[in-house]
């Protein structure tokens, strides 16, 4: 089962410089820990202590995850998994 | 419809059925019209509030200056309105935005610094910040932070969307400040709690979030997340799509922005489908499509015009 992660600029320091890799896992936390595995030093980047770190926005399917079940939240084959810093609008 | 001024006549905007894209006589789809306020957006609602709001706490004097961080149309609700009143106006704004932007400001008065486009709004916030802390006689009303721009949602959007739709199940809106979501949101929580909040927030190119690490992130200190029903990021060929179809099919000419939210309206609109149940979802138009011609986003096709936005702060 492989799920498409997009990697924003400042985390591509982990993944060779990839912009798009891929991940496996049934949840967001197993999707996690595989880039964890791949790419070593990025899952510290993303969690903390308490779950997805404060500045961190992830998006499945371009639906923010924290309104779905945050790290619980169950991924299928094909989905596509957006990471971006929080920035300012308005 | 008579006013004693400009300014009193804020807000009141239209609320048109969607008649063609709704999908179906049970699940219909509601744009409030924004770009019908003075300068031509939902800004105005929010500039007002904050500096009347100002007056009233006295940190307002004839002649003071205001300086506010914007990627536009603040800065332009904020110079129609200090011009009113009798005040200067300094805005921040991102080099990366739409040139009719600097011409209306610079038209209503203002004073444009310009903040790197790398790092988007977030350059301007702290740029307006640092500007601030030097020049403690200038007033920055500061609308991420000001409970004045929630307020004014709460005060008129929300309860001129629950007198025209008493029948509303979704609202959908940009997130930027966050202030029409958590104004419009607190207010159907306390009026009418079955409502769902969703957010349409948009995908910029990656110069916008070239930070150089992730704690300089900025999340508005107006957000307030248990507001929100849920949250979508559209991306610029998805927002350009909508902000076509918007005018091709209903005849509605908007900014980009408005394509954004249209296309998370239309999402939950799907879903209402799929579900079988039956929904009224009012959605924001933000602003017209006037102050982005220049951006070849209604030109040539949507690949074109992706790579033409490419970069900007386009919402």
């Amino acid at each position: 089962m492989a799920i498409e992660v997009r990697v924003p600029t400042i985390l591509r320091e982990y993944t060779g410089g990839a912009k798009i890799v891929s991940a496996e896992g049934a949840t967001l936390q197993s999707a996690f820990d595989n880039l964890e595995a791949n790419y070593p030093g990025i899952g510290g980047r993303l969690l903390d202590d308490s779950g997805l770190r404060r500045f961190v926005n992830v998006y499945l399917n371009d639906e923010d995850v924290r309104f779905l079940d945050g790290l619980n939240t169950v991924i299928a084959d094909q989905d596509t998994i957006t990471i971006l810093p929080a920035v300012a609008g308005g | 419809m008579r006013f004693d001024s400009l300014l009193a006549s804020v807000g009141h905007t239209p609320l048109v059925g969607l008649p063609r894209l709704s999908p179906s006589p049970d699940v219909r789809l509601w744009a409030k019209l924004e770009d019908r306020n003075p300068t031509g957006s939902v800004k105005d609602r929010a500039a007002l509030a904050m500096i009347l709001q100002a007056e009233a706490e006295g940190r307002l004097a004839p002649g003071c200056t205001l300086l506010e961080p914007t990627s536009g149309n603040t800065g332009i609700s904020l110079a129609m309105v200090a011009k009113q009143r009798g005040y200067k106006l300094i805005c921040v704004m991102p080099e990366n935005t739409s040139a009719e932007r600097t011409q209306l400001l610079t038209m209503w008065g203002a004073t444009i610094i310009t903040s790197p486009a790398a790092g988007g709004s977030n350059e301007a916030v702290r740029v307006a910040k640092g500007l601030a802390a030097q020049n403690p006689d200038w007033v920055m009303l500061y609308q991420y932070g000001n409970a004045a721009n929630a307020q004014a949602h709460y005060d008129s959007t929300g309860p001129e969307l629950l007198a025209d739709l008493p029948e509303i199940t979704h609202f959908v809106a940009g997130l930027g400040t966050t202030g029409t979501l958590m104004g419009v949101g607190r207010y159907f929580r306390d009026n009418k709690p079955d409502v769902q909040i969703v957010a349409a927030e948009p995908r910029y190119g990656e110069l916008v979030y070239g930070l150089r690490n992730l704690d300089e992130g900025f999340i508005p200190e107006l957000y307030d997340a248990s507001l929100l029903s849920s949250r979508f990021s559209v991306g610029p060929l998805d927002a350009l799509k909508r902000t076509r179809e918007l005018l091709e099919v209903e005849g509605i000419f908007a900014g980009i922005s408005t394509g954004a939210i249209l296309h998370a309206a239309l999402g939950v609109a799907r879903k209402a489908m799929q579900a079988g149940e039956s929904a009224d979802i009012a959605f924001i138009v933000c602003d017209g499509g006037w102050k982005y011609l220049s951006t070849g986003a209604y030109e040539g096709t949507l690949e074109e015009a992706e790579e033409r936005i490419e970069g900007q702060l386009w919402a």
